[in-house]
């Protein structure tokens, strides 16, 4: 299965990717892309910033990865998170899922991210737009909630 | 071996990294943030609700009852906010 997992600072292109994910396939019926992109707050933010723990944010998302593919029949995933600073309206992560139908490959995005969300080693803070250091973003519990449902 | 530190755990220690020669009898990581808090006050802020922040055992997460039996790098950081 063609599995890519990247973290960068550098932006990304989702429909490059999910080119890349598809090409010279023809047992792919389904690309199911999520892309996050970084919110304004209601115009209160100038940039996020994400710290991330090198080595151990790959391993993880690996080990997510792995879950995913065992639960579905995938023909290919992509995550990519980014890190370092990110402004309003920049993209932050991107998850491909692949597979010959629709469902597996939506129910993988849905999982990959819920996962991503609570097990992923990256924390945002806020930065300001009148030039200041905002506080650490706080753990949602709606975001562990999403992640227990899937057993 | 190593322990490392992330986002407000980091600051509130204020390094993000450290080399610990971890004496015997400690054992777990609840038994190292014991430890650790014992060191001074801003490991006692860091760590003032043990309950918030996680661990991880050279890159894979792990529970307080975890062993640190032979790890190379321990992490500790809030409770993540990706994706």
């Amino acid at each position: 299965m063609a599995r890519t997992i990247r973290i960068q600072a550098e932006p990304f292109d989702a429909a490059a990717e999910t080119g890349l994910l598809t090409k010279g396939r023809g047992d792919i019926g389904a690309v199911v892309a999520f892309t996050g992109l970084c919110r304004d707050e209601d115009g209160r933010l100038a940039a996020l910033e994400l710290e991330h723990y090198p080595g151990m944010a790959e391993a993880e998302i690996g080990r997510i990865a792995a879950q995913a593919e065992s639960r579905w029949p995938l023909l290919g995933l992509t995550v990519i998170h980014r890190f370092g600073r990110i402004a309003p309206g920049e993209e932050i992560v991107l998850v491909l899922a692949a597979s010959a139908h629709r469902q597996a490959a939506f129910e993988a995005a849905s999982f990959l991210m819920d996962y991503l969300k609570t097990r992923a080693p990256f924390w945002k803070r806020e930065h300001l737009k009148d030039g200041t250091v905002g506080a650490w973003v706080e753990a949602k519990e709606a975001d562990d909630r999403a992640t227990q449902r899937w057993g | 071996m190593k322990i490392v530190y992330f986002a407000w755990v980091r600051e509130r220690i204020g390094k993000a990294e450290e080399q610990v020669d971890v004496p015997d009898g400690i054992g777990t990581v609840a038994d190292l943030v014991r430890w650790l808090k014992s060191r001074g006050e801003e490991y006692q802020y860091a760590f003032e609700n043990e309950g918030i922040v996680r661990a991880a055992v050279d890159h894979t997460h792990v529970k307080p009852e975890a062993s640190i039996a032979g790890a190379r790098e321990i992490a500790f950081f809030p409770p993540m906010t990706g994706g």
